[in-house]
Order: structure tokens, then sequence, then C-alpha cells
């Protein structure tokens, strides 16, 4: 993927490794309470570039939470995320000290990372086109056309250059969460991240959502998904991260996490699955 | 009561000024009162906390008392300040500032109304604030709250009557002055009846008519 974000460079005092080299996404000690009650408790995870990471577990695990916190939607209270080494919010001194970062570095770490919510959330009052190119358009201040060429190729990636003047509420579940998807891909991002994506849909509509996922693994991007669903992260996913009661308590490839013996607390999670018949593709 | 139609051709010139001076008042005040309204229900959102105490005392003091008593403290009371007004700027600010109040409590809810994700989303492609503002909210908040401001407005055009008691020469004051001089008040007044009705039955159907427009923007299932 070529990038003309000027971002993509790490900063020349940055201490961080070249970003050839650093992982996608590196979140270090992250927790992050709400209130009282803390949701994450010092997760380290790795997202290796290029590849797709599965993140299971219970509802209520914070699996959300920490995606949201990887997007910037919610803000760490402990710990540091870093893109391709380049801190996400905050910068971490050697003394533990948390400082924040300037608003338009935010926005440019921000924008190197693509986000699809379970929701869709597309804009109803733009087309399946608008809504792709929006960004390209208002941040990216390219031109009507070109972003115009630019979101029908994406909505051509989905299989959905045939809608593109279609508004969301003329849109079935599975190609609102299509277009989601080519919206996050027009920014042309070094990473995606998925939060269930295909939870809100029909079980008939997400194949097609899945399908193109499956896709994207395939051409090299880095996947980041939280799912429910366990066929596809055992067949996709290239690493499985576990996280039970806001600790990440299993982190493989798929033959690691779900071979035999299994944990406790996984096969735990995976026997409430059984009834859906999703752990038989094991 | 018998409606004198011979009377109402002869008046027709200043029966039409008043007509007049009823709309563009109306469409006036309403579309200033909704700005003056987005603005305050923006400043009470993204604006320091006192600036947000201030605006809610602004709007509950607006809300909290009748439109012809806002009108004479206006009209009346603002030369003890040195503001003296004419009428016709006076019931224009006036109602302005009245619609203003209603206004900013429609776009309030509107703010809220639209879906968090649909903010999160344009947050994640990198729009700013005040590009969230006019790009999503803005017009999301329109197609929400555009039933509650065509209620709005239905309930101004019934309020420019009040401007009357000012000496605007609006439909009420306009049609009210022949129906005395001729002794035909009531007349007058069922005739200012039929007119008011009109006008609001026209303005509902321009709001039905842009709902249908918009409908194709709303929410889809998610
Ligand atoms: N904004 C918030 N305020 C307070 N508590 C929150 C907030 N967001 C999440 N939580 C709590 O944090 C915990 C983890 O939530 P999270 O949504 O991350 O779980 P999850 O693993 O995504 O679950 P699910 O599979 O049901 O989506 C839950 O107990 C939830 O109630
Ligand atoms: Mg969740």
């Amino acid at each position: 993927m070529s990038s003309t974000a000027p971002t993509r460079t790490p900063h020349a005092n940055s201490p961080e490794p070249h970003a050839a080299t650093a992982p996608a996404v590196a979140v270090k000690g992250v927790g992050k309470t709400f209130g009282a009650t803390e949701v994450l408790k010092g997760i380290d995870l790795t997202v290796p570039a290029g590849a797709t990471t599965c993140l299971i577990g219970p509802s209520g695990s914070g699996k959300s939470t920490l995606l949201r916190c990887i997007a910037f939607l919610e803000e760490a209270t402990k710990g540091t995320i870093t893109i391709k080494g380049d801190p996400l919010g905050f910068a971490e001194a050697a003394n533990g000290q948390r400082t924040r970062l300037s608003p338009q570095n935010i926005r440019s770490v921000r924008s190197r990372i693509g986000m699809v919510f379970q929701q869709f959330n597309l804009w109803p009052h733009m087309t399946a086109l608008g809504n792709v190119c929006e960004a390209l358009v208002t941040v990216r201040k390219m031109k009507r056309k070109e972003a115009e060429e630019r979101g029908m190729a994406q909505l051509s990636r989905v299989g959905l250059e045939h809608r593109a003047t279609h508004y969301p509420s003329e849109l079935s579940g599975g190609q609102q969460q299509r277009v989601a998807i080519a919206r996050a891909l027009a920014l042309d991002p070094e990473i995606l991240l998925f939060d269930e994506p295909t939870a809100s849909l029909d079980p008939e509509l997400t194949g097609e959502v899945l399908n193109v996922m499956r896709d994207l693994a395939g051409s090299g991007m880095t996947l980041l998904v939280v799912t429910h669903e366990i066929g596809f992260a055992a067949t996709v996913g290239e690493s499985i991260a576990f996280l039970d009661h806001g600790r990440l308590l299993l982190n493989g490839t798929p033959r690691e996490v779900f071979g035999e013996p299994r944990h406790p607390r996984l096969a735990q999670f995976l026997e409430t699955y059984l009834d859906r018949g999703a752990a038989t593709l094991l | 009561m018998s409606l004198d139609f011979g009377l109402i051709i002869e008046q027709m010139p200043d029966i039409l000024s008043g007509l007049w001076v009823t709309l563009w008042i109306w469409v006036v005040a309403s579309i200033l009162g909704a700005a003056l309204g987005f603005l305050v229900a923006a400043a009470r959102r993204y604006g320091p906390a006192p600036l947000d105490w201030l605006l809610k005392l602004y709007v509950e003091i607006l809300r909290g008392n009748p439109f012809l008593i806002q009108l004479f403290l206006l009209y009346f009371g603002g030369p003890f300040i040195g503001l003296r007004l004419e009428p016709i700027p006076a019931g224009l600010i006036g109602l302005t500032i009245y619609a203003s109040a209603y206004f900013s409590e429609i776009f309030r809810a509107g703010f809220q109304a639209v879906p968090r994700g649909h903010v999160e989303a344009a947050q994640c492609v990198g729009l700013s604030r005040s590009q969230i503002l006019r790009r999503i909210l803005l017009p999301e908040m329109t197609m929400l709250v555009l039933p509650q401001c065509v209620n709005m407005a239905i309930i101004l055009i019934k309020e420019t009557a009040i401007l009357s008691i000012i000496t605007v020469p609006e439909m009420t004051m306009v049609i009210g002055a022949i129906g005395s001089q001729q002794y035909a008040f009531v007349d007058a007044m069922f005739l200012l009846a039929i007119f008011y009705w009109v006008l609001v039955e026209i303005c509902d159907w321009l709001g039905r008519r842009a709902e249908a427009k918009l409908s194709k923007f709303r929410f889809a299932v998610t």
C-alpha cells in the first residue's frame, strides 16, 4: 500500500523502531477505567503488519474498549499505543510520565487507521459514493472528480459500484457494511479495525461481508477484527487474541490458541458457541 | 353576521399589504430565529460550562412568560435603556428572540438524536469538529427536527397577530381596523381566522412535502 501521508515517516527524534520493522500496532500496558470500573487491566498486544489478528472473548471482556482505544475513540488511562512505531495520542517518557500529543499529530496518526463499526454508521444524507468520498474531499482536499474516481474504485473493491448513487436507507445491511468498508479503505489506511462487523446483520448477509474481509486479508492488508464468528477467526485469523475480564489471556496462532489442550476459560467460552454450531468449524 | 364581499374587495389593497407584512415578518423571524436557536444550541453543546448556564437562563426566561409581555417590555421598556425601536423592527426582533428559545431546544434535542456512531465514524476519517458540525450534525439534524421546526413555524405565524398590539401594520391590525371602522368587527375576525388557517395549512403542506423529499435520507435498519 502506498500513501501520500507525510506522517508515515517516523519523526527524526523518535526513539521508536523504524516503521518498516515496527508492528502495525503495539499496545503496551494499556489500562482503561470508566469511573470505578477497570475495564482493561494492562493489555500488551502486538498486531503484526500484513496479517489478520482476531480478537475474541466473552461479552463484556473489553474487546470493543480495546479496539476503541486503538481507534482513539476512547483514551486509554494507562500505557501506550503505537502505530508503526508512532505514538498514538500520548507520548510516554522513560519515567512513565504521559504527555498528550498535539491535535494535529493525533489526527495524522489516527488517519492511518480505518474503523468499521458494528452499526455501519454510514451518514444517511449521503449516497454510498458520497460516504466514501467525504473525507477525501473534506479532509484530504481532493478535487471532487478525483475523489469520485477513487471512491468508485473502492466501491468496486467491495462489489458495489452499481450502488454508488444509492442512499444507505436504500441498501441492505450487508451492502451498508461493505460501503462502510469502502469508506475506510478510501483513505488508504495502514490498518483496518473491525468491531463485530457482522453482528447486526441477518445470518444470510454475513457471508458477503466476511468474503470482502477475506479478500482484504488475502491482499496483505493489516486487519484487527473483534468477532464472535469463531469460524472466521480460526480460518482467516493468522493471530488470535483471547480477552477475558480485561486481560489478554491468550495470544498466538489459531493452532496454538484453539488446539488441545485448551485453556479452561477459552474452552468454557467456546462451549457457548457450540450451541450455535460455530465451534464445529474449528 | 354576513360577510360583505363588496367591502372586502374595496379594501383589498390594505388587506393585501397587511397580509404581506404578516408573511415577511413571519418568514424572516422564523429563519433568523432558527439560525439564532441553532447557534444557542451549538454554543450550549460546545461552549464552556458558564456559557451553557447563561444560555440556559436565556432560554428559560423566554419560555417562561408570554410573548405579549416580552413584546411590551421590548417596545415600551426598551426606551428606558436607550433602545428606541419602530414597531416593525421591534416586532421582528421580539419574534426572532422568542422563536430562538424554542428553536434552540429543538436543535438541542436534535444534536442528541444524531447517533453517536455517526460522529465517531466522522472522527475516524479525520473530520475536524467544525467539519463534523457542518457536514454531519447539521444535515442529519435537519432531517430529524424538520417536523418540530414546521410545528414551531406554525406557532409563530399565529404569534404574529400579537404584533398588532404595538401597531405593526400586519394582517390582524389592518383587517381589525377596517372591521372596527365599518362596524363589522366579528366579520373581520372571521376573515382573519380563515386567513391564518389557510397560511397554516400551506405551511403544513410545504413541511410534509419537504419531509417526503427527505425520507430517503432516513436512517436505515441499524
Ligand atoms: N462508556 C462506558 N462507560 C462505562 N462502562 C463502559 C463503557 N463502555 C464499556 N463499558 C463497560 O466495559 C466493559 C467492557 O465493555 P466492552 O464493550 O469493551 O466489551 P466487549 O468485549 O466488546 O463486549 P461485547 O462482546 O458484548 O461487545 C463492560 O462491562 C461495559 O459495561
Ligand atoms: Mg463489543
